[in-house]
């Protein structure tokens, strides 16, 4: 075993830090006050390349092992969450997915604009009235002829206005498939799609999500990611990667509550001295420490898991769970220790405390990877082998050549 | 024009250092390592000037054990062409470190050494200005612009009195101050070339012994609690019972 990073690890990490304190922070209180999101970010990402992680450079992307995609994930949400959240639904769950389930014509026809960022991609699998219970979705798929046709709407979906394609999980409806659901690459540019941004949001408020809604659109049939019956599985293996990223962020933020608390506790004092020498709040950092330090151990075993092309949905979820609820309770102590001032948009750590509440709620709920866990042990729950598993890490040998 | 940097890893400058008990050396225990900050806006500049010539070879240099392959690295990522190696456990000070760097310039035949101006371990603030007495190469220190003009190089310095602007034939030497420029975020796939770039190892030819020998570190005194006064009469008053008015 060995846990050291390599030194081009270090080197990613840098750049991610550098970049979000660079790109993201610069402006972000006013954006995440007005509800504003900027999409020049995005082109900026695309431009550093944190668009293209963990994407094999045979389909234009920088070729980096898949811890590298956690690590950039924790320094961006270092700066804020939703600049991670453009990495988990383009690289976790669409880019990610493409890579495992998508067939070597689509790979290529779609990955290498993903990984320069000149095209974005997102996710959609949750509807209004289908969320932790995803199986009852109800936008369906029709086959006609050469063309499948979508009708419903797709809720809460990040990036619903800036994404130019999404993977969607649909119900099929007149075919004789094994499990009713189909996956399918949509492009924003079809007839029929429309999407709607979500106003009010409690956190990530610099980030953009929305609505999307299909009208009869027609989509080719090679869209269609995995065959009939497969798009349930797929959504499954999404998840895997989305929640990787969620689990990888979330210590990100806790890094950001300890940035925050450890120089506000050496500053303010009360007293005569500083607060960082009462016990009790000696306690609230000492328990952030351990969320940050648990939290990476977790991220860096999934991430191992996907490079040794293991399967990892219980590892996954197990990580996403314990990190997110760590980074909730990290972000309401860092709110703690800044007493009034923590209440006040003056100081981030409100904002961490805003932000690190959704990712409680989005890729499986905080009860929903409770149920998950205790089923795994329980024996009620247990992982089938999958069609197309996420190629390990390199590649193999004509992938690792062809650089 | 052909360009070598040589760098310096040093100790990340914001890392808290101890002193081991004994005095002997340094705690390095924990510590993060980087490109000296002069050094990283040298190869930044570089890679600038680079931008806008595309004719221009970068080399960068380091002198130390192979744990310098991480800041050559991390250079080549910036975007320098190669990277020498000097791998050798001795122990230099400037002088020898000029010399060791004068080998590499003959053999290199750049024409220009683009370098920081200290090293933010030592602080010496002399191996730039010693490699160019070596060369019997024209210098310009402490640089807040370079900008080439042909076959010349115009840079301004930044001097107690003021901007200085020089104009410097080539090959000539050009030492990095603070405002050069600000370095860039590494873009990934920077980092992804640099996998593949060269970085070549060579021994040391020189090594000179050392003029100066460190004879043991100490933490700096802890710093006494300051006065409080409640007026500016007090104030000057205290400062005048200090001689310092
Ligand atoms: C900021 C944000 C971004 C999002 N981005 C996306 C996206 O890009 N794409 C996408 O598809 N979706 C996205 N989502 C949707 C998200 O995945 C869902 O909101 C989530 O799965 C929960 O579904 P729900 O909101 O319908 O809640 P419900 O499923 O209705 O849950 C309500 C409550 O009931 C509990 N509950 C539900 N089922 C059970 C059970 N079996 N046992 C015990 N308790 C249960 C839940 O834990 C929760 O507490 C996003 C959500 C947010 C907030």
């Amino acid at each position: 075993m060995d846990f050291r990073l390599t030194p081009e690890h270090q080197m990613i990490r840098e750049s991610a830090y550098k970049f979000g304190q660079t790109e993201i922070v610069p402006g972000l209180t006013e954006r995440d006050r007005e509800g504003k999101s900027d999409r020049a970010i995005l082109d900026k990402m695309g431009q550093a390349g944190l668009l293209g992680v963990s994407i094999p450079a045979k389909y234009g992307g920088t070729d980096t092992d898949y811890i590298s995609l956690g690590i950039v994930c924790e320094e961006l949400e270092r700066a804020d969450t939703s600049a991670r959240v453009v990495m988990s639904v383009h690289s976790g769950l669409h880019c990610m997915t493409l890579l495992q389930w998508g067939t070597e014509e689509q790979k290529m026809r779609w990955l290498p604009k993903l990984a320069t960022g000149e095209r974005i991609g997102a996710f959609g699998l949750t509807e209004p009235n289908a969320g932790s219970d995803a199986s009852n979705l109800k936008t369906t798929a029709r086959r006609d002829g050469d063309h499948y046709i979508l009708n419903g709407q797709k809720a809460w979906i990040s990036l619903s206005d800036y994404a130019d394609q999404f993977l969607v999980i649909t119900r099929l409806v007149d075919s004789d498939a094994k499990a009713p659901y189909a996956a399918f690459i949509v492009e924003r540019t079809l007839e029929g799609f429309s999407s709607r941004p979500i106003k009010g949001k409690l956190g990530v408020r610099a980030g953009n999500t929305g609505e999307i809604f299909f009208d009869n659109v027609r989509v080719p049939k090679d869209c269609m990611l995995g065959e009939e019956g497969d798009g349930f599985k797929v959504a499954m293996s999404a998840l895997d990667h989305g929640r990787y990223t969620v689990g990888a962020g979330a210590v990100g933020i806790i890094t950001a509550c300890l940035d925050a608390s450890v120089k506000y506790a050496n500053e303010r004092t009360v007293q005569g001295e500083a607060i960082g020498k009462k016990q009790l709040v000696q306690q609230m950092i000492a328990s952030m420490v351990k969320g940050r330090d648990v939290g990476r151990l977790l991220y860096y075993q999934v991430g191992w898991m996907k490079n040794e092309g293991l399967r990892h949905t219980r590892e996954c979820s197990m990580c996403k769970w314990v990190n997110c609820e760590a980074a909730f309770d990290a972000a309401h102590k860092a709110v703690e220790i800044h007493g009034a001032y923590g209440f006040s948009d003056e100081f981030p750590v409100e904002r961490y405390f805003r932000n690190s509440r959704g990712a409680m709620i989005y890729e499986g709920t905080h009860e929903i990877h409770t149920l998950m866990q205790a089923e795994y042990e329980l024996g009620y729950r247990s992982d089938k082998p999958l069609k197309h598993t996420l190629p390990a890490w390199p590649l193999e040998a004509e992938l690792t050549n062809a650089r | 024009m052909k360009i070598l940097v040589p760098l310096k890893r040093v100790i990340d400058p914001y890392a808290k250092v101890k002193p081991l008990g004994d005095g002997s050396g340094l705690d390095l225990s924990g510590i993060k390592f980087d490109i000296n900050p002069f050094d990283e806006i040298a190869v930044e500049e570089a890679v600038r000037m680079k931008e806008k010539d595309g004719s221009h070879e970068i080399i960068v240099v380091s002198i130390g054990t192979s744990d310098s392959e991480e800041q050559l690295r991390k250079a080549l990522a910036i975007g320098a062409d190669r990277a020498i190696l000097i791998e050798t456990e001795h122990i230099y000070d400037s002088l020898g470190i000029a010399h060791e760097l004068e080998a590499v310039v003959r053999a290199e035949s750049p024409d220009l050494v683009l370098m920081g101006k200290q090293a933010t371990d030592d602080d010496n603030n002399q191996a730039g200005q010693m490699l160019a007495a070596r060369l019997g190469w024209p210098q310009a220190t402490f640089a807040s612009k370079v900008e080439a003009a042909g076959t010349r190089l115009q840079v301004t310095r930044e001097t107690d009195s003021g901007e200085e602007v020089l104009e410097l034939p080539l090959p000539s030497l050009v030492t990095a101050d603070l405002r050069l420029n600000e370095p860039r975020y590494i873009a990934l796939p920077g980092i992804i070339k640099a996998r593949s770039k060269p970085l070549e190892k060579r021994p040391a030819s020189v090594m000179s012994s050392p003029k100066t020998r460190t004879v043991r570190y100490d933490a700096p005194p802890a710093r006494a609690a300051g006065r409080k006064v409640s007026s500016v009469d007090e104030l000057v008053a205290a400062l005048q019972e200090k001689g310092a008015l």
